[in-house]
């Protein structure tokens, strides 16, 4: 795969979403470009989605929030006849390498929890207004947002046909959200699942599958209806206007390397690591909300989530091979945590509150990531709030122990903030440092009787903040030997043994969905019955049937 | 012993399955029955409903007794259930089954395969009944009138013959689908029919029989596809209803066949050769050749639209489950598989029309169409034949695959009738030569008047040259209620 997939993307120029608006409420249309597929190969009939699809779809989600805080409903429908979305393109997803499924489905996942995620987050309730098929990531879709309605055409139908026709599994979280949001009956959704012509009309809402359905000649003016409706009940506050997420600046060099303006991504591909540098903000704290409006994408807490965001994004895709992220930060800890002070004492405000919750979805983006990752807290690093939640996400954290010859940055410190004890939750609704502490209510006291302290080595390893801590002696070897060691293993034992670890205490839909769904799909994905030669993925569209190694495993 | 060839009547259904014997289907097509009725009531104008029509009705399967004719009124049509004889030993002809013993009940793997193809074949049936409904109002003749009726009763007893298949082996799911088969109407807003082609409206008799000619024709070909099904019971209901296909595409051959008469006849009297010369040609209250040939290059390109994309996933699969078959596929000489031969189907590369080899099993709609575009071209010359006959310079043609197309790699792409890809301007310019205007409807519109009386025809039809059931040119086809 030569080609670099970009996940920064130009909203006068997408191909496959249109999106109006009409004061709160914004009319999101899904209308694919059938020869617009990322790769060749493939065309993207039937609004049927590819990683590009989503990309747009992500772009849209996001901007919703930065752009049209106006904006209290957002209404998805298609732009196609007698079709909502017909799921992921399904030649695509033979054609692809499996390291890329994966990927595909990761970020499908994580765009679908966003948008989800709107309605509690930022007041944006999304709904999905279905007319037509709605099959697989396309029922996905809709499962995602906050309210289905589903037209009574006595064709109009919801399904799930993945494990009669494919042979493979929902890949976004579609068996999870009809058992665990949708609170269907786990037979009915047995039947389901395994329905390829899924289920219509009455019977629809009589399973939960969807929220209402509407006779198909009321069906437009109840979706209007229905969205000035819970536009004018959200008690989300009115906010006149938005801030215009700008493009990023970042320069991509021929070794791999990338600059953005405050994070320095360095390749190391023959050593398969990849160090990310996070810079620390050269400008005083915004005095208040109003100047950091101003600012708007330029805001350095803004502007450092997106380039982090994007960082990741882009390593995932297009370095499969840097299986080692190593993460550092530079700068001044106080300034840091001055600008960070600004957002927590306003999470009031709309774009304080959008970008705290915009750390929280990157610093999931890091949790879920499948490369095993160290942060190292060196001399004049500013691990810092949410920056040392990064410590917390990370597999392993090393931190240099008092002055190391030559070197005159400032000792290194961690100091916890706010930040750390509550809105960045995990995936399965904790803390990292409550998940760090499990059943250790004695050591979250601690911490929390530290907040605000810078720490030095031997406090921050008394309070169990990082994995080791290294003297100018040892450091250079240790870390050097643990990097080598570490990019020999096998990545799949890795990146299993890390997700098993990474997650510990409950399990949340959320967790569930990442965790025992894309283990069971990404199975399936490497098992011949789906993917190999005469396996049903293989086979779709060929007329012949999957054949099927009967034995259960 | 159960008679299977002789029309049992003795349950309210007229049948040759054995109805009176299981209880469970007779008693779930007794409840759907009112359904139906309702529909068919509320359907067809209400002085029709009360007319006498000479209505042929099966009394039995086998080619001597499945054309009794007799005057009826349409809502007492016996509308029955009935499938041509079992083969013995019958065979799957095709897919990855065969060989195998044709299937006499529902194979679970393929159930909802079935199911589909059979909801959307039931689905056209009542479609174009609906499309037609308002025609008997300006009906040409009697016998024109009919004719319209004849088509109609039998699209909706092949509702039923669906229906039936739904009920016996599709249990809840079917009672379901027959249910909302009268649910959908054509070109409602509420609950639209599952085609496209079937809810535009037939706006005039021209339309109907080039409707019956072309449209029935890809039906025909649906059905001969199906009659090939491993599915024995499908196999055997499609059979029997391609006997009565065949009379609504004679309908339709011979209806645009008098058109034509009508106008060749008039052009000769008055002395006119040219056949372009077209304000004196309608004038004399026929439809000008030209404007036949719009007619039927609409109605060609909308009928190459049902047979779908030119690779198609769905046919693939029907195909290798054995479900549906090809045009007369057990006369073909080939393996039966396909699993690796190749089919040409027509692409275009740079704008320009090519060839391309595909696997076989995926175009199995392209080569259905193919097969119904030679079948299709067997009317077009008959007619043919009767303008070179009055001699009139003039030859009508089916237009290029590609032109008009909605549906499939051409959709969307500024063909002309010849198979030339143009630019938009040309397009623009050339459509009004290619297809029927505004205007074209409205002269054609303004010649649909009734003509009620026995024996006697419009002024832009000819009378046809036998008679129904071999009756005299003035028989009393439709006997009119009055109220």
């Amino acid at each position: 795969m030569t080609k670099r997939i970009d996940f920064q993307v130009d909203p006068t120029a997408y191909r496959h979403w249109k999106v109006s608006f009409d004061g709160p409420v914004a009319w999101l249309t899904m209308d694919v470009d059938e020869n617009g597929g990322l790769f060749d190969g493939y065309q993207l009939k039937m609004n049927s989605y590819d990683l590009g699809v989503d990309i747009e779809l992500a772009d849209v989600v996001q901007r919703m929030r930065f752009e049209h805080p106006e904006v209290k409903v957002v209404v998805m429908q298609s732009g196609k006849d007698r079709i909502f979305c017909a799921g992921a393109n399904i030649r695509m997803l033979g054609g692809a390498a499996h390291s890329h499924k994966v990927n595909f489905c990761k970020f499908t996942n994580e765009t679908r929890n966003t948008f989800e995620a709107a309605e509690a987050d930022s007041g944006q309730k999304y709904i999905a207004a279905v007319k037509g098929a709605c099959a697989g990531g396309g029922y996905e879709l809709a499962l995602a947002c906050n309210h289905i309605m589903l037209t009574d055409d006595s064709s109009s139908s919801v399904s799930l046909p993945e494990v009669p026709l494919l042979a493979v599994l929902p890949g976004t979280g579609g068996l999870t959200r009809v058992t665990d949001k949708r609170k269907v009956r786990r037979d009915r959704a047995d039947v389901f699942c395994s329905t390829e012509e899924g289920v219509r009309g009455k019977r629809a809402k009589e399973w939960k599958l969807v929220d209402e359905v509407i006779p198909n000649s009321k069906f437009d003016a109840t979706v209007v209806e229905r969205a000035q409706e819970f536009a004018a009940a959200s008690t989300k506050p009115d906010v006149a206007e938005g801030i215009t997420l700008t493009p990023l600046d970042r320069t991509f060099h021929e070794d791999g390397s990338v600059t953005y303006s405050t994070v320095e991504v360095q390749a190391d591909r023959a050593g398969r690591t990849v160090t990310i540098t996070l810079k620390g903000p050269e400008e005083a704290a915004p005095d208040d909300m109003e100047a950091f409006t101003a600012q708007g994408a330029q805001a350095y807490m803004l502007r450092l989530a997106r380039e982090l965001d994007d960082a990741i994004l882009h390593l995932r895709l297009n370095e499969k091979e840097l299986g080692l992220m190593v993460f550092k930060t530079q700068g001044d800890p106080e300034a840091f945590a001055a600008h960070e002070q600004l957002l927590l004492d306003n999470a009031e405000h709309w774009l304080a509150n959008e970008v705290l919750q915009y750390w929280k979805r990157v610093l999931k983006r890091v949790d879920v990531t499948s490369r095993s990752m160290v942060a190292l807290v060196e001399h004049g690093s500013c691990f810092t709030g949410v920056l040392a939640e990064l410590l917390f996400a990370v597999d392993r954290s090393y931190m240099m122990e008092d002055e190391f010859e030559g070197d005159n940055r400032p000792i290194a410190t961690i100091t916890l903030t706010g930040a750390n004890f509550g809105p960045m939750p995990m995936g399965n609704g904790l803390t990292r440092l409550q998940t760090r502490f499990l059943d250790d209510d004695a050591a979250l006291a601690a911490c929390a009787a530290v907040k605000g302290e810078a720490l030095e080595a031997a406090e921050a390893d008394e309070a169990g903040l990082v994995t080791m801590i290294l003297d100018d002696i040892d450091w250079e070897d240790e870390i050097r030997i643990f990097l080598e060691e570490r990019a020999s293993f096998s990545p799949d034992a890795m990146t299993a043994m890390e997700a098993n670890l990474r997650f510990a205490g409950p399990e949340t839909m959320e967790t569930r969905i990442f965790g025992r769904l894309t283990a069971w799909q990404n199975w399936i994905f490497n098992r011949p019955n789906a993917v190999g030669e005469t396996g049903a993925l293989q086979r779709y569209g060929s007329g012949v049937r999957g054949e099927y190694n009967m034995e259960r495993v | 012993m159960l008679d299977l060839i002789n029309v049992s009547y003795d349950t309210q259904i007229p049948n040759n399955v054995g109805l009176s014997s299981d209880k469970k289907v007779l008693k779930a097509l007794e409840r759907w029955h009112p359904g139906y009725i309702n529909w068919w009531n509320d359907l067809i104008p209400q002085n029709f409903q009360e007319s006498m029509v000479y209505l042929r009705t099966a009394v039995s399967v086998d080619p001597k007794g499945w054309a009794k004719f007799d005057y009826v009124k349409m809502p007492e049509y016996r509308w029955g259930v009935l499938l041509a004889p079992q083969v013995e030993d019958r065979r799957i002809p095709c897919g990855e089954h065969a060989g195998e013993l044709a299937w006499q009940e529902v194979p679970g793997e393929y159930r909802n395969m079935l199911k589909r193809l059979i909801v959307i074949q039931g689905d056209t049936e009542p479609g174009s009944v609906e499309q037609q409904r308002f025609l008997g109002l300006t009906a040409p003749s009697l016998y024109d009138m009919r004719n319209l009726f004849q088509v109609n009763v039998e699209e909706g007893r092949h509702l039923w013959a669906m229906v039936y298949l739904l009920f016996k082996y599709f249990g809840k799911d079917g009672r379901e689908e027959a249910d909302d088969l009268l649910r959908r109407s054509s070109g409602s807003e509420e609950a639209p029919r599952m085609l496209g082609a079937f809810n535009e409206e037939t706006p005039d008799w021209l339309s109907f029989f080039m409707f019956t000619y072309f449209t029935d024709r890809d039906g025909k070909m649906q059905l001969e596809s199906l009659a090939q099904s491993g599915f024995d019971p499908l196999s055997r209901t499609c059979r029997f209803m391609l006997t009565e296909e065949a009379h609504h595409m004679f309908v339709g051959e011979t209806g645009v066949g008098r058109t034509i008469q009508a106008t060749v006849d008039a052009m000769n009297k008055a002395g006119i050769t040219d056949p372009y010369d077209t304000d004196k040609i309608r004038n004399m209250g026929v439809i000008d050749l030209p404007t036949i040939q719009k007619k039927l290059n609409l109605h060609y390109t909308l009928s190459l639209d049902l047979f779908g994309q030119e690779v198609s996933t769905n046919a693939a699969n029907a195909f290798n489950a054995g479900i549906k078959g090809r045009y007369m596929e057990t006369r073909i000489q080939d393996d039966h598989r396909l699993q690796n031969d190749t089919y040409k189907v027509l692409d275009i590369e740079n704008g320009v029309l090519i060839e391309r080899e595909v696997p076989a099993l995926t175009a199995i709609n392209m080569r259905l169409r193919d097969d119904y575009v030679r079948d299709a071209a067997g009317g077009v010359g008959r007619w043919n034949k009767i303008i070179e006959k009055a001699g009139i310079e003039f030859e009508l043609k089916l237009p290029h695959q590609a032109f008009n197309r909605k549906i499939g790699v051409f959709a969307g792409k500024n063909f002309d009738p010849d198979g030339n890809l143009v630019s938009g301007e040309d397009y623009d310019k050339g459509i009004t030569q290619w297809l029927p205007t505004h205007a074209d409807g409205d002269f054609i519109t303004s010649l649909m008047k009734p003509c009620f009386e026995p024996g006697k025809y419009a002024s832009w039809i000819a009378a046809p040259k036998v008679g129904i059931d071999n009756k005299p040119g003035d028989f009393e086809y439709v006997k009119l209620h009055m109220a």
